[in-house]
Protein backbone atom coordinates (compact mmCIF):
# COMPACT_ATOMS: atom_id res chain seq x y z
CA UNK A 1 0.00 0.00 0.00
CA UNK A 2 1.26 3.80 -0.86
CA UNK A 3 1.68 5.60 2.40
CA UNK A 4 2.30 9.28 2.47
CA UNK A 5 5.34 10.25 3.35
CA UNK A 6 4.50 10.92 7.22
CA UNK A 7 6.52 11.02 10.72
CA UNK A 8 4.91 8.73 13.09
CA UNK A 9 3.23 10.58 16.34
CA UNK A 10 2.37 8.61 19.50
CA UNK A 11 -1.24 8.63 18.20
CA UNK A 12 -0.83 7.07 15.11
CA UNK A 13 -3.13 4.01 14.28
CA UNK A 14 -1.15 1.89 12.86
CA UNK A 15 2.79 2.89 13.62
CA UNK A 16 4.27 1.65 9.95
CA UNK A 17 3.65 -1.65 7.60
CA UNK A 18 4.19 -4.83 9.84
CA UNK A 19 3.92 -3.00 13.20
CA UNK A 20 7.34 -1.75 13.22
CA UNK A 21 8.73 1.63 14.08
CA UNK A 22 8.29 3.90 16.68
CA UNK A 23 7.33 7.79 17.38
CA UNK A 24 9.54 9.98 16.01
CA UNK A 25 10.30 7.64 13.47
CA UNK A 26 9.92 8.73 9.44
CA UNK A 27 8.63 6.80 7.18
CA UNK A 28 9.03 7.41 3.25
CA UNK A 29 8.59 5.24 -0.50
CA UNK A 30 10.50 5.22 -2.75
CA UNK A 31 9.44 3.70 -6.39
CA UNK A 32 6.95 3.01 -7.64
CA UNK A 33 8.72 5.80 -10.22
CA UNK A 34 11.79 6.02 -9.21
CA UNK A 35 14.92 6.18 -11.46
CA UNK A 36 17.19 4.06 -9.60
CA UNK A 37 14.68 1.08 -8.90
CA UNK A 38 15.23 0.55 -12.51
CA UNK A 39 11.62 -0.12 -13.09
CA UNK A 40 8.41 -0.24 -10.95
CA UNK A 41 9.59 -1.97 -7.50
CA UNK A 42 8.20 0.14 -4.06
CA UNK A 43 9.46 0.39 -0.84
CA UNK A 44 8.39 1.70 1.76
CA UNK A 45 11.33 2.43 4.27
CA UNK A 46 11.33 3.14 8.11
CA UNK A 47 13.99 5.71 9.35
CA UNK A 48 15.26 6.91 11.82
CA UNK A 49 17.14 10.45 11.10
CA UNK A 50 19.28 8.91 7.60
CA UNK A 51 19.31 5.61 9.20
CA UNK A 52 17.68 2.69 7.49
CA UNK A 53 14.91 0.74 10.19
CA UNK A 54 13.16 -1.20 7.75
CA UNK A 55 12.51 -1.82 3.93
CA UNK A 56 9.61 -3.27 3.08
CA UNK A 57 9.16 -4.08 -0.91
CA UNK A 58 6.10 -3.89 -2.52
CA UNK A 59 5.77 -5.70 -5.70
CA UNK A 60 3.13 -6.62 -8.05
CA UNK A 61 3.37 -3.20 -9.81
CA UNK A 62 4.27 -4.84 -13.38
CA UNK A 63 2.76 -8.59 -12.07
CA UNK A 64 1.12 -10.12 -15.60
CA UNK A 65 0.47 -13.40 -14.20
CA UNK A 66 2.71 -15.09 -16.24
CA UNK A 67 2.37 -18.82 -14.16
CA UNK A 68 -1.79 -18.57 -14.71
CA UNK A 69 -0.91 -17.84 -18.41
CA UNK A 70 0.97 -20.57 -18.90
CA UNK A 71 -1.49 -22.91 -18.01
CA UNK A 72 -3.32 -22.12 -21.10
CA UNK A 73 -0.20 -22.25 -23.27
CA UNK A 74 1.03 -25.27 -24.83
CA UNK A 75 4.36 -26.36 -24.79
CA UNK A 76 5.34 -23.99 -28.10
CA UNK A 77 3.67 -21.57 -26.99
CA UNK A 78 4.16 -20.51 -23.15
CA UNK A 79 8.31 -19.93 -24.09
CA UNK A 80 7.62 -16.85 -25.72
CA UNK A 81 5.88 -15.55 -22.65
CA UNK A 82 9.19 -16.05 -20.34
CA UNK A 83 11.26 -13.64 -22.46
CA UNK A 84 8.96 -10.62 -20.82
CA UNK A 85 10.09 -12.04 -17.76
CA UNK A 86 13.74 -11.20 -16.94
CA UNK A 87 13.58 -9.25 -20.01
CA UNK A 88 17.72 -8.61 -20.15
CA UNK A 89 18.32 -11.94 -20.44
CA UNK A 90 15.42 -13.47 -22.77
CA UNK A 91 17.20 -15.90 -24.26
CA UNK A 92 18.20 -17.79 -21.18
CA UNK A 93 15.00 -17.57 -19.70
CA UNK A 94 13.96 -19.23 -23.42
CA UNK A 95 16.83 -21.64 -22.09
CA UNK A 96 15.17 -23.09 -19.19
CA UNK A 97 11.61 -23.41 -20.66
CA UNK A 98 13.68 -25.56 -23.85
CA UNK A 99 15.45 -27.59 -21.13
CA UNK A 100 12.53 -28.26 -19.30
CA UNK A 101 10.52 -29.61 -22.05
CA UNK A 102 13.62 -31.50 -23.47
CA UNK A 103 13.72 -33.20 -20.07
CA UNK A 104 10.21 -34.45 -20.27
CA UNK A 105 10.34 -35.66 -23.97
CA UNK A 106 14.03 -36.96 -23.26
CA UNK A 107 15.06 -35.25 -26.34
CA UNK A 108 18.73 -35.29 -27.19
CA UNK A 109 19.74 -31.75 -29.15
CA UNK A 110 22.21 -31.68 -32.15
CA UNK A 111 25.67 -30.46 -31.20
CA UNK A 112 25.60 -27.66 -33.56
CA UNK A 113 22.10 -26.43 -31.40
CA UNK A 114 23.89 -26.62 -28.05
CA UNK A 115 27.15 -24.99 -29.04
CA UNK A 116 25.06 -21.59 -30.48
CA UNK A 117 22.39 -21.86 -27.36
CA UNK A 118 26.14 -21.07 -25.33
CA UNK A 119 26.98 -18.97 -27.33
CA UNK A 120 24.02 -16.84 -27.31
CA UNK A 121 23.61 -17.12 -23.45
CA UNK A 122 26.87 -15.58 -23.06
CA UNK A 123 26.54 -12.65 -25.53
CA UNK A 124 23.20 -12.19 -23.50
CA UNK A 125 25.41 -12.34 -19.99
CA UNK A 126 27.85 -9.30 -21.23
CA UNK A 127 24.71 -7.35 -22.82
CA UNK A 128 23.10 -7.58 -19.16
CA UNK A 129 26.30 -7.31 -17.52
CA UNK A 130 26.85 -3.45 -19.46
CA UNK A 131 23.24 -2.51 -18.85
CA UNK A 132 23.98 -2.83 -15.19
CA UNK A 133 27.68 -1.56 -15.21
CA UNK A 134 26.08 1.32 -16.45
CA UNK A 135 22.80 1.82 -14.53
CA UNK A 136 25.38 1.22 -11.22
CA UNK A 137 27.33 4.00 -11.98
CA UNK A 138 24.62 6.15 -13.07
CA UNK A 139 22.87 5.15 -10.03
CA UNK A 140 26.03 6.42 -7.98
CA UNK A 141 26.50 9.86 -9.88
CA UNK A 142 28.54 8.98 -12.75
CA UNK A 143 26.84 9.40 -16.22
CA UNK A 144 29.90 8.92 -18.54
CA UNK A 145 29.80 5.14 -18.21
CA UNK A 146 26.36 4.50 -19.29
CA UNK A 147 27.14 6.29 -22.94
CA UNK A 148 30.58 3.89 -22.74
CA UNK A 149 28.36 0.49 -21.80
CA UNK A 150 25.71 0.93 -24.16
CA UNK A 151 27.77 1.20 -27.09
CA UNK A 152 29.39 -2.55 -26.50
CA UNK A 153 25.80 -3.63 -25.90
CA UNK A 154 25.01 -2.14 -28.94
CA UNK A 155 27.13 -4.15 -31.21
CA UNK A 156 25.60 -7.43 -29.33
CA UNK A 157 22.18 -6.09 -30.13
CA UNK A 158 22.96 -6.08 -33.68
CA UNK A 159 24.52 -9.29 -33.85
CA UNK A 160 21.10 -10.59 -32.00
CA UNK A 161 18.83 -9.07 -34.38
CA UNK A 162 20.83 -10.09 -37.33
CA UNK A 163 20.75 -13.56 -36.07
CA UNK A 164 17.39 -13.85 -34.12
CA UNK A 165 15.48 -10.71 -35.21
CA UNK A 166 14.90 -9.03 -32.22
CA UNK A 167 16.83 -6.77 -30.31
CA UNK A 168 15.60 -7.09 -26.53
CA UNK A 169 12.65 -10.20 -26.24
CA UNK A 170 14.18 -12.92 -28.51
CA UNK A 171 12.24 -15.75 -28.89
CA UNK A 172 15.14 -18.22 -30.94
CA UNK A 173 15.19 -21.10 -28.58
CA UNK A 174 12.85 -23.85 -29.17
CA UNK A 175 12.13 -27.18 -27.63
CA UNK A 176 14.68 -29.48 -29.86
CA UNK A 177 16.68 -26.38 -30.81
CA UNK A 178 17.02 -23.20 -32.44
CA UNK A 179 13.88 -21.83 -34.22
CA UNK A 180 16.31 -21.22 -37.67
CA UNK A 181 20.15 -21.27 -38.35
CA UNK A 182 22.44 -18.78 -37.31
CA UNK A 183 23.43 -15.80 -39.85
CA UNK A 184 25.63 -16.78 -42.34
CA UNK A 185 27.40 -13.19 -40.63
CA UNK A 186 27.64 -14.45 -37.47
CA UNK A 187 31.05 -15.61 -36.41
CA UNK A 188 32.49 -12.91 -38.39
CA UNK A 189 30.51 -9.59 -36.02
CA UNK A 190 31.08 -11.84 -33.01
CA UNK A 191 34.64 -12.03 -33.59
CA UNK A 192 34.81 -8.35 -34.53
CA UNK A 193 32.68 -8.00 -30.91
CA UNK A 194 35.13 -9.84 -29.00
CA UNK A 195 38.65 -7.24 -30.42
CA UNK A 196 36.25 -4.31 -29.64
CA UNK A 197 35.36 -5.48 -26.75
CA UNK A 198 38.79 -6.28 -25.37
CA UNK A 199 40.26 -2.91 -26.13
CA UNK A 200 37.25 -1.31 -24.26
CA UNK A 201 37.09 -3.39 -20.98
CA UNK A 202 40.29 -1.20 -19.98
CA UNK A 203 38.40 1.78 -20.01
CA UNK A 204 35.49 0.11 -17.94
CA UNK A 205 38.13 -0.04 -15.22
CA UNK A 206 40.58 2.84 -15.42
CA UNK A 207 36.58 4.79 -15.76
CA UNK A 208 35.03 3.57 -12.32
CA UNK A 209 36.75 0.36 -11.23
CA UNK A 210 39.65 2.23 -9.47
CA UNK A 211 37.95 5.70 -9.04
CA UNK A 212 38.36 6.57 -5.52
CA UNK A 213 34.70 7.94 -4.88
CA UNK A 214 33.25 4.80 -6.39
CA UNK A 215 35.19 2.41 -4.38
CA UNK A 216 34.17 4.87 -0.91
CA UNK A 217 30.38 4.18 -2.33
CA UNK A 218 30.84 0.63 -2.73
CA UNK A 219 32.90 -1.05 -0.18
CA UNK A 220 31.45 -1.89 3.36
CA UNK A 221 27.94 -1.06 1.56
CA UNK A 222 25.40 -3.58 1.82
CA UNK A 223 27.40 -6.40 4.07
CA UNK A 224 25.69 -9.68 3.04
CA UNK A 225 27.90 -13.14 5.18
CA UNK A 226 27.67 -16.58 2.90
CA UNK A 227 24.96 -17.63 5.89
CA UNK A 228 23.04 -15.46 5.00
CA UNK A 229 23.29 -15.77 1.42
CA UNK A 230 22.36 -19.43 1.73
CA UNK A 231 19.57 -18.91 3.81
CA UNK A 232 17.50 -16.10 2.28
CA UNK A 233 18.37 -18.26 -0.98
CA UNK A 234 20.54 -15.60 -2.82
CA UNK A 235 22.15 -16.85 -6.03
CA UNK A 236 24.33 -15.24 -8.98
CA UNK A 237 26.63 -12.76 -8.68
CA UNK A 238 24.80 -11.55 -5.37
CA UNK A 239 25.68 -14.81 -3.44
CA UNK A 240 28.76 -15.70 -5.23
CA UNK A 241 30.09 -11.98 -3.96
CA UNK A 242 29.68 -13.44 -0.49
CA UNK A 243 31.65 -16.32 -0.95
CA UNK A 244 29.05 -19.12 -1.93
CA UNK A 245 30.17 -21.03 -5.03
CA UNK A 246 26.73 -21.59 -6.79
CA UNK A 247 27.41 -21.38 -11.00
CA UNK A 248 24.64 -23.59 -12.30
CA UNK A 249 26.79 -23.81 -15.06
CA UNK A 250 29.52 -25.45 -12.87
CA UNK A 251 27.25 -27.43 -10.45
CA UNK A 252 24.58 -29.01 -12.68
CA UNK A 253 26.79 -28.40 -16.43
CA UNK A 254 24.06 -28.32 -18.99
CA UNK A 255 24.77 -28.16 -22.83
CA UNK A 256 28.53 -27.82 -23.39
CA UNK A 257 29.60 -26.07 -20.09
CA UNK A 258 31.10 -29.12 -19.16
CA UNK A 259 33.28 -29.64 -22.09
CA UNK A 260 34.47 -25.97 -21.68
CA UNK A 261 37.11 -24.73 -19.57
CA UNK A 262 35.70 -21.17 -17.39
CA UNK A 263 36.55 -20.06 -13.83
CA UNK A 264 33.48 -19.61 -11.26
CA UNK A 265 34.09 -15.88 -10.33
CA UNK A 266 33.94 -15.61 -6.49
CA UNK A 267 34.75 -12.99 -4.40
CA UNK A 268 35.08 -13.12 -0.27
CA UNK A 269 34.17 -9.35 0.46
CA UNK A 270 30.04 -9.58 0.66
CA UNK A 271 29.74 -6.13 0.39
CA UNK A 272 28.79 -4.22 -2.55
CA UNK A 273 32.20 -3.68 -4.16
CA UNK A 274 32.55 -7.91 -4.10
CA UNK A 275 29.71 -8.51 -6.14
CA UNK A 276 30.51 -5.38 -8.64
CA UNK A 277 34.12 -7.42 -9.31
CA UNK A 278 32.47 -10.78 -9.61
CA UNK A 279 30.34 -8.90 -12.77
CA UNK A 280 33.09 -7.34 -14.11
CA UNK A 281 34.86 -11.08 -14.00
CA UNK A 282 32.37 -12.76 -15.43
CA UNK A 283 32.46 -10.34 -18.36
CA UNK A 284 36.16 -11.59 -18.96
CA UNK A 285 34.73 -15.81 -18.82
CA UNK A 286 32.06 -14.95 -20.76
CA UNK A 287 34.38 -13.91 -23.32
CA UNK A 288 36.52 -17.00 -22.87
CA UNK A 289 33.95 -19.31 -23.00
CA UNK A 290 32.62 -17.25 -26.56
CA UNK A 291 36.38 -17.37 -27.92
CA UNK A 292 36.58 -21.17 -27.20
CA UNK A 293 33.41 -21.86 -29.36
CA UNK A 294 33.16 -19.67 -31.95
CA UNK A 295 35.33 -20.79 -33.95
CA UNK A 296 34.42 -24.61 -33.16
CA UNK A 297 30.60 -24.55 -34.58
CA UNK A 298 29.91 -27.98 -35.81
CA UNK A 299 27.89 -28.38 -38.78
CA UNK A 300 24.87 -30.66 -38.65
CA UNK A 301 21.10 -29.50 -37.57
CA UNK A 302 19.88 -26.92 -36.19
CA UNK A 303 16.80 -28.69 -34.82
CA UNK A 304 15.96 -31.66 -33.45
CA UNK A 305 12.85 -33.59 -35.19
CA UNK A 306 9.91 -32.82 -32.58
CA UNK A 307 6.51 -33.52 -33.13
CA UNK A 308 3.72 -30.70 -34.06
CA UNK A 309 2.33 -30.81 -31.26
CA UNK A 310 4.32 -31.37 -27.41
CA UNK A 311 2.49 -33.76 -25.06
CA UNK A 312 5.04 -34.01 -21.88
CA UNK A 313 4.16 -36.95 -20.12
CA UNK A 314 2.67 -37.12 -16.48
CA UNK A 315 5.06 -35.90 -13.98
CA UNK A 316 6.96 -33.30 -12.48
CA UNK A 317 10.22 -31.75 -14.50
CA UNK A 318 12.58 -28.88 -13.17
CA UNK A 319 15.47 -27.58 -15.03
CA UNK A 320 17.80 -24.60 -13.73
CA UNK A 321 20.02 -23.01 -15.42
CA UNK A 322 22.07 -19.52 -14.59
CA UNK A 323 20.71 -15.86 -15.90
CA UNK A 324 22.67 -12.97 -15.47
CA UNK A 325 20.68 -12.37 -12.18
CA UNK A 326 21.54 -16.24 -10.72
CA UNK A 327 19.22 -19.56 -10.99
CA UNK A 328 16.49 -19.61 -12.47
CA UNK A 329 13.93 -22.87 -12.25
CA UNK A 330 11.35 -23.81 -14.25
CA UNK A 331 9.40 -26.32 -12.62
CA UNK A 332 6.56 -28.23 -15.04
CA UNK A 333 3.79 -30.72 -13.32
CA UNK A 334 2.17 -32.07 -16.42
CA UNK A 335 -0.91 -34.09 -16.52
CA UNK A 336 0.10 -35.47 -19.97
CA UNK A 337 -2.01 -32.56 -21.65
CA UNK A 338 -0.86 -30.24 -24.60
CA UNK A 339 -0.42 -27.42 -21.76
CA UNK A 340 1.31 -27.75 -18.45
CA UNK A 341 -0.83 -28.01 -15.56
CA UNK A 342 0.73 -25.62 -13.15
CA UNK A 343 3.98 -23.85 -13.66
CA UNK A 344 6.24 -22.14 -11.43
CA UNK A 345 9.39 -19.96 -12.63
CA UNK A 346 11.96 -19.72 -9.53
CA UNK A 347 12.85 -16.08 -10.82
CA UNK A 348 16.78 -15.23 -9.40
CA UNK A 349 15.57 -11.70 -9.04
CA UNK A 350 12.79 -12.71 -6.39
CA UNK A 351 15.26 -14.36 -3.63
CA UNK A 352 17.90 -11.93 -4.01
CA UNK A 353 15.26 -8.65 -3.03
CA UNK A 354 14.46 -10.80 -0.06
CA UNK A 355 17.96 -10.44 1.22
CA UNK A 356 17.59 -6.75 0.98
CA UNK A 357 15.60 -5.82 4.19
CA UNK A 358 18.37 -7.36 5.99
CA UNK A 359 21.31 -6.04 4.65
CA UNK A 360 20.17 -2.39 4.42
CA UNK A 361 19.34 -2.36 8.13
CA UNK A 362 21.98 0.26 10.09
CA UNK A 363 22.52 1.72 7.15
CA UNK A 364 22.17 5.00 5.67
CA UNK A 365 19.59 6.26 3.07
CA UNK A 366 22.06 7.13 0.03
CA UNK A 367 23.49 3.63 0.52
CA UNK A 368 20.43 1.65 -0.37
CA UNK A 369 21.05 2.95 -4.24
CA UNK A 370 24.31 1.35 -4.04
CA UNK A 371 23.10 -2.03 -2.75
CA UNK A 372 20.08 -1.83 -5.40
CA UNK A 373 22.27 -1.38 -7.78
CA UNK A 374 24.20 -4.38 -7.33
CA UNK A 375 21.88 -6.78 -6.43
CA UNK A 376 20.89 -5.89 -10.12
CA UNK A 377 17.58 -6.21 -9.77
CA UNK A 378 14.85 -6.57 -13.15
CA UNK A 379 11.43 -5.65 -12.03
CA UNK A 380 9.45 -8.02 -14.47
CA UNK A 381 11.31 -11.23 -13.53
CA UNK A 382 10.59 -10.75 -9.42
CA UNK A 383 6.73 -9.98 -10.03
CA UNK A 384 6.46 -12.25 -12.65
CA UNK B 1 25.38 -39.95 -0.48
CA UNK B 2 23.17 -41.96 -3.19
CA UNK B 3 20.16 -41.44 -3.64
CA UNK B 4 19.27 -44.92 -1.98
CA UNK B 5 21.38 -44.14 1.04
CA UNK B 6 19.57 -40.85 1.54
CA UNK B 7 15.97 -42.54 1.04
CA UNK B 8 17.65 -44.65 4.76
CA UNK B 9 18.45 -42.33 6.14
CA UNK B 10 15.32 -40.24 5.82
CA UNK B 11 12.76 -43.52 6.37
CA UNK B 12 15.44 -43.58 10.04
CA UNK B 13 14.20 -39.87 10.59
CA UNK B 14 10.25 -39.86 9.75
CA UNK B 15 9.07 -43.73 9.55
CA UNK B 16 5.71 -42.27 8.45
CA UNK B 17 7.30 -40.65 5.17
CA UNK B 18 6.92 -42.25 1.83
CA UNK B 19 8.62 -41.85 -1.58
CA UNK B 20 8.06 -41.02 -5.32
CA UNK B 21 10.32 -41.63 -8.36
CA UNK B 22 11.44 -38.62 -9.58
CA UNK B 23 14.68 -36.78 -11.15
CA UNK B 24 15.22 -36.02 -7.44
CA UNK B 25 14.46 -37.65 -4.30
CA UNK B 26 11.02 -36.71 -3.66
CA UNK B 27 9.39 -37.33 -0.09
CA UNK B 28 5.71 -37.00 1.12
CA UNK B 29 5.35 -35.96 4.68
CA UNK B 30 2.74 -34.85 6.45
CA UNK B 31 1.88 -31.05 7.07
CA UNK B 32 2.16 -32.15 10.80
CA UNK B 33 5.08 -34.11 10.79
CA UNK B 34 7.07 -31.31 8.55
CA UNK B 35 7.94 -28.54 11.37
CA UNK B 36 10.13 -31.27 13.20
CA UNK B 37 11.18 -32.92 9.53
CA UNK B 38 12.26 -29.29 8.30
CA UNK B 39 14.09 -28.82 11.45
CA UNK B 40 16.13 -32.32 11.26
CA UNK B 41 16.61 -31.71 7.26
CA UNK B 42 18.75 -28.36 8.24
CA UNK B 43 20.51 -29.43 11.09
CA UNK B 44 21.25 -32.53 10.35
CA UNK B 45 25.31 -33.06 9.98
CA UNK B 46 25.03 -35.99 7.39
CA UNK B 47 21.90 -33.99 5.20
CA UNK B 48 22.36 -30.49 5.61
CA UNK B 49 19.76 -28.72 3.86
CA UNK B 50 20.41 -25.11 4.12
CA UNK B 51 19.03 -24.01 0.42
CA UNK B 52 15.46 -23.74 -0.25
CA UNK B 53 15.67 -22.72 -3.79
CA UNK B 54 12.17 -23.53 -4.71
CA UNK B 55 8.89 -23.20 -2.91
CA UNK B 56 5.52 -23.59 -4.26
CA UNK B 57 2.37 -24.95 -4.28
CA UNK B 58 -0.15 -27.51 -6.59
CA UNK B 59 -3.69 -26.84 -6.92
CA UNK B 60 -5.05 -30.54 -7.30
CA UNK B 61 -8.69 -29.72 -6.99
CA UNK B 62 -9.34 -32.13 -4.73
CA UNK B 63 -6.02 -31.24 -2.23
CA UNK B 64 -3.64 -28.62 -2.43
CA UNK B 65 0.32 -29.75 -2.17
CA UNK B 66 3.62 -27.40 -0.52
CA UNK B 67 6.44 -28.66 -2.82
CA UNK B 68 9.78 -27.72 -1.14
CA UNK B 69 12.98 -27.60 -3.42
CA UNK B 70 15.96 -28.25 -0.98
CA UNK B 71 19.39 -28.65 -1.64
CA UNK B 72 22.94 -28.82 0.48
CA UNK B 73 25.48 -26.57 -0.44
CA UNK B 74 27.78 -28.97 1.65
CA UNK B 75 27.27 -31.92 -0.41
CA UNK B 76 25.50 -30.60 -3.38
CA UNK B 77 22.15 -33.55 -3.12
CA UNK B 78 18.87 -32.00 -3.92
CA UNK B 79 15.73 -33.81 -2.44
CA UNK B 80 12.00 -32.40 -2.78
CA UNK B 81 9.31 -32.44 -0.20
CA UNK B 82 5.79 -32.44 -0.65
CA UNK B 83 2.83 -32.32 2.05
CA UNK B 84 -0.39 -33.06 0.77
CA UNK B 85 -2.89 -30.24 2.79
CA UNK B 86 -7.03 -30.08 2.60
CA UNK B 87 -7.88 -27.55 0.28
CA UNK B 88 -10.77 -25.57 1.96
CA UNK B 89 -8.78 -25.02 5.28
CA UNK B 90 -5.08 -25.19 3.90
CA UNK B 91 -2.56 -24.98 6.92
CA UNK B 92 1.23 -25.50 7.31
CA UNK B 93 3.74 -24.52 10.00
CA UNK B 94 6.09 -21.73 8.10
CA UNK B 95 9.28 -22.69 7.26
CA UNK B 96 10.59 -19.04 7.37
CA UNK B 97 12.19 -19.43 10.57
CA UNK B 98 14.20 -21.82 9.20
CA UNK B 99 15.46 -20.59 5.82
CA UNK B 100 14.19 -17.18 5.58
CA UNK B 101 13.63 -17.04 2.26
CA UNK B 102 10.45 -19.11 2.82
CA UNK B 103 9.46 -15.73 3.74
CA UNK B 104 8.52 -14.12 0.48
CA UNK B 105 7.79 -17.20 -0.97
CA UNK B 106 5.14 -18.42 1.81
CA UNK B 107 3.52 -14.70 1.64
CA UNK B 108 3.40 -15.85 -2.74
CA UNK B 109 1.53 -18.86 -1.82
CA UNK B 110 -0.77 -17.57 0.54
CA UNK B 111 -1.72 -14.58 -1.90
CA UNK B 112 -2.38 -17.11 -4.25
CA UNK B 113 -3.45 -20.08 -3.23
CA UNK B 114 -4.68 -19.05 0.27
CA UNK B 115 -2.58 -20.98 2.17
CA UNK B 116 -2.26 -20.22 6.31
CA UNK B 117 1.35 -20.89 6.87
CA UNK B 118 1.41 -20.90 11.15
CA UNK B 119 4.17 -18.47 13.12
CA UNK B 120 4.87 -16.90 9.67
CA UNK B 121 6.07 -13.37 10.79
CA UNK B 122 4.29 -11.21 8.53
CA UNK B 123 2.05 -12.78 6.18
CA UNK B 124 0.75 -10.18 4.13
CA UNK B 125 -0.13 -9.71 0.10
CA UNK B 126 3.21 -9.02 -1.71
CA UNK B 127 2.40 -9.18 -4.99
CA UNK B 128 -1.50 -8.46 -5.44
CA UNK B 129 -3.03 -5.12 -4.59
CA UNK B 130 -4.91 -4.41 -1.64
CA UNK B 131 -8.46 -5.56 -1.50
CA UNK B 132 -7.36 -9.06 -3.01
CA UNK B 133 -7.97 -10.84 0.37
CA UNK B 134 -9.73 -13.95 -0.25
CA UNK B 135 -9.50 -14.19 -4.13
CA UNK B 136 -6.69 -16.72 -4.88
CA UNK B 137 -5.84 -16.12 -8.61
CA UNK B 138 -3.63 -19.66 -8.62
CA UNK B 139 -6.54 -21.86 -7.71
CA UNK B 140 -7.90 -23.92 -10.69
CA UNK B 141 -11.77 -22.79 -9.75
CA UNK B 142 -10.72 -18.64 -9.96
CA UNK B 143 -12.82 -16.73 -11.94
CA UNK B 144 -12.83 -12.93 -11.97
CA UNK B 145 -15.33 -11.29 -14.16
CA UNK B 146 -13.21 -8.27 -15.26
CA UNK B 147 -9.36 -9.35 -15.29
CA UNK B 148 -9.86 -13.09 -16.44
CA UNK B 149 -7.13 -14.17 -18.87
CA UNK B 150 -8.55 -16.60 -21.38
CA UNK B 151 -6.23 -17.01 -23.91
Amino acid sequence: MYRQTEIISDDSESPSPGGFGEAGDLIINVGPQHPATHGVLHLVITLNGETIKKVEPHLGYIHRSIEKMCESLTYRQFIYVTSRMDYLSAHINNHACALCVEKGLQLEIPHRAQVVRVLLDELTRIASHELWWGALAMDVGAFTPFFHAFRERETINDIMEETCGARLTMNYFVPGGLMADIHPNFQKRVKEFISLYKLKIKEYDELITGNIIFQNRMKNVGYLSAEDAISYGCSGPTARGSGLSCDIRKLYPYEVYDKISFNEVIENGGDSFARYMVRIKEMNESIKIIEQLIDNIPEGDFQAKTKVVLKLPKGEFYSRVETARGELGVFIVSEGGTTPYRIKFRSPGFSNLSALDHMARGSKLGDLIAMMGTLDLVIPDIDR
Amino acid sequence: MEKEDLKNKITELLPSATFEEGEWLTVNVEAKDWPAFAQQLRNDDSLFFNYLFCLTCIDWKTHLTMVYHLSSTRYRYNIVVKSKLDRNHPEIETASKIWKTAEFHEREVYEMFGVNFINHPDLRLLILPDGWEGKKPLLKDFEDPVNMIRL
